[in-house]
């Protein structure tokens, strides 16, 4: 953020809310930091586009625009697109605080202009390849960075539409665009459970489930298929995860009450025992933090399974998720947030699990669900959207919360959607 | 000579019948008739079809009784396999072998006791409310639960492998007490000396 920004937030977080959400003159020239004010998202009008796919283009940029939960949408009707100057009072009439403007080039780019229409003047302008074949996989995910660059410059922070989710379908892992397209199996990978990604977006850690019930960790190379398999002495071996530099796997094996390990992903190592116990206790879906200095995983060393916390050596385990909420005493699955600053886990209430998520500054609980259940969540890259699995609908599916709106969507169709990953976001060339 | 031919049958026959008792029951092989390259006397006719009848009626009744020894030993070895392969089962989110669960494990004791040979794969399974991982590791603790309870009554660890399956597996499909109780178990798997199972007396 830069400091005009950060200024200018200061100021508005000094208004009177109620001032600031009618007096829209307020926000006249400032583009930056109005996404934080709840109710006062930006908004971005989106003009038809010219060029090839044009109308797959639009689509996919309104919908990630209006998915990334920070900026209005204001629908274009179908038409042709704007040429010369924008006239940018009609545009401020409906509206909108900035119009994004895009076309795809001859060459094949994906050409943005976004404008800033109290300034009256553009703002941005990028031109992002478009691989072929048009409307596959990496075509679309080329026009998702185009979201994800529009969203940063109107609101200041970059979106999640570049992003997949990895989750278990049908006794596989399955990958799905942000947006639930191009849902389908990752091959090789019967048995799979608790995918994981790799910082890097490139690799997955999953358990493999074989029909002897033996499981075993496997770090997958998604684009080649390469993969290698961790052997411990135990039958049991789960719940991977990745440092979040990439040099640490971390997963749980045992053969009575399971500990914690960690072991160099791509090395020739044994894995080092991290957590110790206590006697048959299981230790279980460990996750770092974003600093890489700790460790959230589930634990029944208690005599029933809670959320604690641990330096990454294993060394200071502390209890996170106190009894003092929910009515049963049962929460695992935690999820350290991107900013670090809290860990969603899932929490019966009345015998049925919710998403909740603690702040670790005050130990605040925010409780995010209660239709259906709901359970296993999993943050998006920007530390504000959760991915989690509910029977909202009937059938396990995979969902999406934006946790400041309270907003969901639905991302899979498929029943029996489970163990959802938000990946990082997944930068060109990678 | 009759009764020598008899005899020799009959011994033919008894080593048979024992031989059926210590191996694995097997389609019944046809007596060898060894005695009639060998036979001293002079040919007659009328006199060899009746003895061929004789053997033939030999030869039928050996099948009969090994066939009926075949069956025994199978009809025992279902009822070891089944005992052996009697589920457990636990409360909920627990790994403590109840009392039902120690009287259906101790009827598994003395089979492994006589049957030497034989390996368990004990997999521990749970309903499906907990958290998918969670429930990984306390079918395992389930499975190392039974072990533990069998090595106890004096069977050697390293006859038992334990997995867990989690609520990867369920027995029985539905969301209600019925359907969890059955899933909440330990299964039993013979992974090797399951050939020729015995009953203890």
């Amino acid at each position: 953020m830069t400091k005009r920004a950060l200024l200018f937030f200061s100021v508005v977080c000094l208004l009177p809310s109620a001032v600031f959400s009618q007096d829209t003159s307020a926000a006249r020239g400032v583009r930056i930091g109005l996404t934080y004010a709840p109710g006062t998202r930006p908004g971005v009008f989106i003009t038809p586009v010219s060029g090839a796919n044009a109308d797959s283009v639009l689509k996919i940029l309104s919908r990630d625009l209006d998915f990334g939960d920070r900026v209005a949408v204001i629908a274009a009707d179908s038409g042709d697109a704007p040429t010369g100057t924008l006239n940018y009072p009609v545009y401020a009439s409906l509206g909108a605080a900035a119009v994004v403007q895009a076309s795809v080039t001859p060459a094949g780019s994906l050409h943005i202009v976004v404008h800033d229409v109290a300034g009256a003047r553009v703002m941005n302008v990028s031109d992002i390849p478009l691989p072929s074949p048009a409307l596959g996989g990496e075509w679309r995910l080329a026009v998702h960075r185009g979201s994800d660059e529009v969203e940063r410059v109107v609101t200041g922070v970059k979106g999640i539409a570049a992003t997949r989710s990895l989750f278990v379908h049908e006794g596989s892992l399955w990958i799905v665009d942000s947006d639930g397209a191009q849902a389908h199996a990752v091959s090789g990978t019967e048995g799979g459970l608790s995918p994981a990604w790799h910082p890097n977006g490139r690799a997955v850690a999953y358990d493999e489930l074989a029909n002897t019930g033996h499981q075993t960790i496997v770090v997958r190379d998604l684009a080649g298929g390469n993969t290698h398999r961790f052997a411990t002495r135990h039958t049991l071996n789960m719940s991977p995860t990745f440092s979040p530099d990439g040099s640490t796997l971390a997963f749980v094996s045992g053969d009575d009450g399971t500990d914690i390990y960690a072991v160099a992903p791509f090395g020739a190592d044994s894995p080092r025992r991290l957590s110790v116990g206590p006697g048959a206790t299981s230790n279980a879906s460990p996750v770092f933090s974003p600093d890489g200095k700790r460790i959230a995983f589930t634990s029944n060393r208690l005599g029933h399974a809670e959320v604690y916390i641990m330096d990454a050596d294993g060394t200071n385990p502390d209890l996170l998720t106190t009894t003092l909420f929910g009515d049963q005493p049962y929460r695992s699955d935690p999820d350290w947030s991107p900013d670090g600053r809290r860990v969603a886990f899932q929490s019966q209430v009345s015998g049925v699990f919710q998403i909740m998520a603690i702040n670790l500054q005050d130990r605040g609980v925010q409780s995010f669900t209660s239709e259906g259940r709901n359970t296993e969540p999993s943050w998006a890259p920007d530390g504000r959207h959760l991915l989690f699995t509910s029977t909202r609908s009937g059938t396990s599916q995979l969902w999406v919360l934006d946790t400041e709106s309270g907003r969901t969507r639905q991302l899979t169709r498929t029943g029996g959607a489970r163990m959802g990953a938000w990946s990082p976001r997944l930068e060109a060339g990678k | 000579m009759f009764a020598s031919r008899r005899s020799v049958a009959a011994i033919a026959l008894t080593i048979f019948v024992v031989t059926a008792c210590k191996k694995k029951p097997e389609p019944a092989p046809a007596p060898t008739p060894a005695p009639v390259a060998a036979a001293p006397v002079a040919p007659r006719v009328n006199q060899d079809s009746i003895d061929a009848a004789r053997r033939a009626a030999d030869a039928a009744a050996a099948r009969a009784a090994a066939d009926a020894e075949a069956r025994r030993a199978a009809a025992e070895a279902a009822s070891v396999r089944s005992m052996l392969a009697a589920k457990v089962y636990f409360d909920l989110d627990k790994d403590e072998i109840r009392d039902d669960a120690k009287a259906t494990l101790d009827a598994k004791v003395g089979i492994l006791n006589l049957n030497t040979a034989v390996r368990i794969r004990i997999a521990g399974h749970t309903d499906d409310r907990g958290s998918d991982e969670y429930n990984l590791a306390l079918g395992q603790r389930r499975a190392a639960s039974v072990q533990r309870y069998l090595v106890s009554r004096g069977i050697a660890a390293s006859r038992f492998e334990m997995v867990s399956f989690g609520k990867e597996r369920p027995a029985a499909q539905g969301e209600n007490e019925g359907a969890w109780s059955q899933n909440r178990r330990g299964e039993f798997e013979i992974i090797a000396g399951g050939d020729m199972l015995r009953m203890p007396k």
